[in-house]
């Protein structure tokens, strides 16, 4: 007899798609936040089965620090061409040159500098719902975000006064200059998206998986070796086997030393570090890779 | 790990306050099933050398915003993630106290089953009796009365019928067909994951086991076809000749199931045809079912547009501008008679006032009080709408997605309200019955 019944990742898809077609039927200019990581190249399937055989009827937005990892620029640009889709890239550096973004004296790290760029493009394009890959598996606060977050016209977050969220009904209703983040990943955890990405058979920048790279030991974790931020001369440096886990800027990505070379290898590697017994240090990389996973990730 | 793949998902909602062993129970289960972190584990041990006495506190794993921690409350409905081998969970985790009814029924309104916890000592409360009326007014076809703290009652298989029988008394006046009792500690474990030595009376399963294997794949509709349409798929410059004249309506299928060559009927226009295609990314199909979102390709091209709903030609739906329906009032503005408001209904919205309150439900006798003049905040009750243009729905009962809606304000664009509609009187009356194509 056949089964009238979707296994998890089918549901988590169905409710992807149907978010995603509520955006493009209830907001004038929606956009799709790509940054051609694992998460975004999610949401990118989840539009194409959302919206094929028609043309994706929204275009992608990139705010780009310029300290991305290269091999995530050239997927980027070459995944959007791929979905004939347009590709609107804003970046720090232009929104520093402009003024409209300050970097504190002594920061490297241009994570909160993605933000007047995203809110600068939003004007700019006068964008009224951005979609976005997060999840709230990904860090605590993020488990109380709604599908559809509301954004006042500053473009703040308000979790003490959100909109429910009942049933599949969603509130999409703006005033002018106010915005919606929408986050059709939100049920899905890092497993999902890894076991989305195998079964869709996605392709993802070659970064995360197993490679060689020269990294320095700071913080407790390896990063990499880059120009940006050259090793002082008390950080070890080692030429080792690693991988990326989430990717933010190349100063600040965490590299997880992992032989996974495939979807498959990613799959069994996140699923030991969720059995790991209780309180055992089994080795490192386990433990690294959870640390790896506690970062919030890029935009939000 | 193809052996160990999760076969399908399970959502369920706790409610309740810390005292109820609640986060506890929570905790417990991510833990045993081995689905936390080492961070988030190193994090708790931490706090529980500091703050617990050497015992981790495993309520420390759920509360998020900054603001929960420093006033050591919950705040919001939080969802929370967990896998075993046999299924993935996703857990609507509401507070006990603040907003109890307006989360509890946010949480409740996407999930198959519902945990009520009952402290042995305490035996049936006013929130254990609020919880069970909220789950059966949201439908949620399963129940699960965890009864915690066994431990203080000495594993004392008298008290835990005793409280059983209490709670089924109330039982009838409900609407829930599945209920499982377990006797429960949720600090030590006992009957959360593993089977209690303490309960040799008691032959399972534990609560875990019955998460994993409590039949959910008959909690959507699978008889009646309701399509409501999302979106009209409509190449524009096709590069494919082939989609030169394609015209697919997008949606989610809210209820039964759709097959090639099935005969329907476009509601409110009263349109016929027939089903040409289930197209999808993944190739056209033979056949689709709830809740899968499709596009369909009709045999005939004919005007149809966001909130029109696509049935089975032999199985009409209910259409009323008249609605009556059990709302949950939301918004601290109460609500007045004669305001008017925007409702959402499946994929349209449309202007609505909400001509008169039958009565108020009282969440802890399920009594109906009349005489009511507004709803506050948390109050459930039946109410009468008028809506600018009729819908075409079905009773809550029958179909969850085509028999709910939400109120929102203009102006402020709030949601204000969640609502469940009581079955129409009269079956839709198509605009053009005779039309013939």
């Amino acid at each position: 007899m056949k089964s009238y019944h979707l296994d998890h990742l089918d549901y988590l898809e169905t409710e992807a798609i149907h978010i995603m077609r509520e955006v493009a039927a209830e907001f004038d200019r929606p956009a799709i936040l790509f940054s051609g990581g694992k998460d975004s190249i999610c949401l990118l399937r989840l539009a194409e089965k959302a919206f094929r055989p028609s043309d994706l009827p929204m275009p992608f937005l990139n705010v780009a620090t310029g300290h991305e990892f290269p091999e995530l620029i050239e997927f980027r640009d070459r995944r959007a061409k791929e979905l004939n889709a347009k590709l609107i890239v804003r970046t720090v550096d232009e929104a520093i040159e402009k003024g409209t973004a300050v970097q504190a004296p002594g920061q490297i790290s241009r994570n909160q500098l993605q933000i007047p760029v995203l809110l600068g493009a939003i004007e700019e394009f006068r964008f009224d719902c951005c979609i976005g890959g997060a999840r709230r598996d990904e860090e605590k606060a993020r488990a109380k975000e709604r599908f559809f977050s509301f954004r006042d016209s500053f473009g703040q977050w308000d979790p003490k006064n959100q909109r429910p969220e009942i049933w599949n009904l969603y509130n999409g209703r703006l005033n002018p200059g106010e915005n919606m983040r929408v986050f059709p990943l939100s049920n899905w955890t890092e497993m999902d998206v890894w076991e989305y990405i195998k079964r869709e058979k996605l392709e993802v920048p070659s970064i995360y998986f197993s490679h060689q790279r020269r990294c320095v030991r700071r913080g407790g974790q390896w990063v990499p070796d880059s120009d940006l931020m050259p090793a002082k001369a008390n950080e070890e440096v080692k030429e080792i086997v690693v991988r990326v886990r989430t990717i933010g800027d190349i100063i600040s990505t965490g590299c997880v030393e992992s032989p996974a070379s495939n979807c498959d290898d990613i799959i069994a590697e996140i699923a030991a570090a969720r059995v790991t017994e209780r309180g055992s240090r089994a080795d490192d990389r386990v433990s690294e890779a959870a640390m790896e996973d506690r970062k919030k990730a890029g935009y939000f | 790990m193809t052996a160990n793949h999760p076969i399908d998902l399970l959502r369920f909602n706790t409610c309740g306050s810390v005292d109820d062993g609640k986060s506890t129970l929570i905790g417990r289960l991510l833990y045993d099933s081995k689905s936390l972190m080492e961070d988030q584990i190193e994090a708790l041990e931490r706090s529980a050398d500091i703050t617990g006495g050497g015992q981790i506190n495993l309520a420390n794993l759920t509360d998020g915003l900054r603001a929960e921690r420093e006033q050591g409350i919950t705040i919001d409905v939080a969802y929370r993630y967990f896998a075993t081998p046999h299924r993935k969970f996703i857990i609507a985790d509401t507070p006990g106290h603040v907003q109890y009814t307006r989360n509890m029924v946010t949480g409740a309104s996407t999930a198959n089953l519902s945990i009520i916890l009952i402290d042995a000592r305490q035996g049936v409360i006013e929130q254990s009796r609020r919880h069970a009326i909220i789950a059966s007014l949201l439908r949620i076809p399963h129940l699960v009365v965890a009864i915690n703290k066994m431990d203080l009652v000495d594993w004392s298989e008298e008290r835990f019928l005793e409280i059983k029988d209490q709670f089924e008394e109330f039982l009838p006046r409900l609407d829930i067909k599945d209920v499982k009792f377990i006797p429960v500690s949720a600090l030590q474990g006992d009957n959360i994951v593993t089977l209690s030595a303490h309960t040799p009376w008691y032959p399972g399963p534990t609560l875990l086991g019955h998460l994993e294997t409590v039949h959910i794949a008959s909690d959507w509709n699978l008889n009646n076809f309701r399509f409501p349409v999302q979106w009209v798929n409509r190449p524009n410059n096709p590069t494919d000749q082939t989609l030169h004249d394609f015209r697919g309506l997008s949606g989610q299928i809210a209820g039964g199931i759709v097959r090639v060559g099935q005969k329907v009927m476009i509601l409110p226009s009263g349109f016929s045809s027939t089903i040409k295609q289930i197209w999808t990314l993944d190739g056209l199909q033979e056949e689709a079912f709830s809740p899968q979102s499709v596009t369909l390709v009709l045999e005939h091209d004919l005007d149809i547009s966001r909130g029109d709903v696509i049935v089975d030609a032999e199985d009409l739906r209910g259409a009323s501008s008249d609605l009556h329906a059990k709302i949950c009032w939301m918004n601290p503005r109460h609500l007045t008679p004669g305001k008017q408001y925007l409702l959402k209904h499946t994929n349209q919205t449309v202007k609505a006032a909400v001509t008169s309150i039958e009565n108020r439900i009282n969440i802890s006798t399920f009594d109906k009080e009349e005489g009511i003049t507004e709803l506050a905040m948390n109050d459930l009750g039946e109410v009468r709408i008028k809506t600018a243009k009729p819908l075409i729905y079905d009773g809550y009962a029958m179909n969850r997605l085509t028999g709910s809606f939400i109120l929102i304000e203009p102006g402020t664009n709030a949601t204000v309200a969640a609502g469940m509609l009581l079955p129409p009187t009269e079956v839709a009356r198509p605009e053009y019955r005779d039309f013939a194509i």
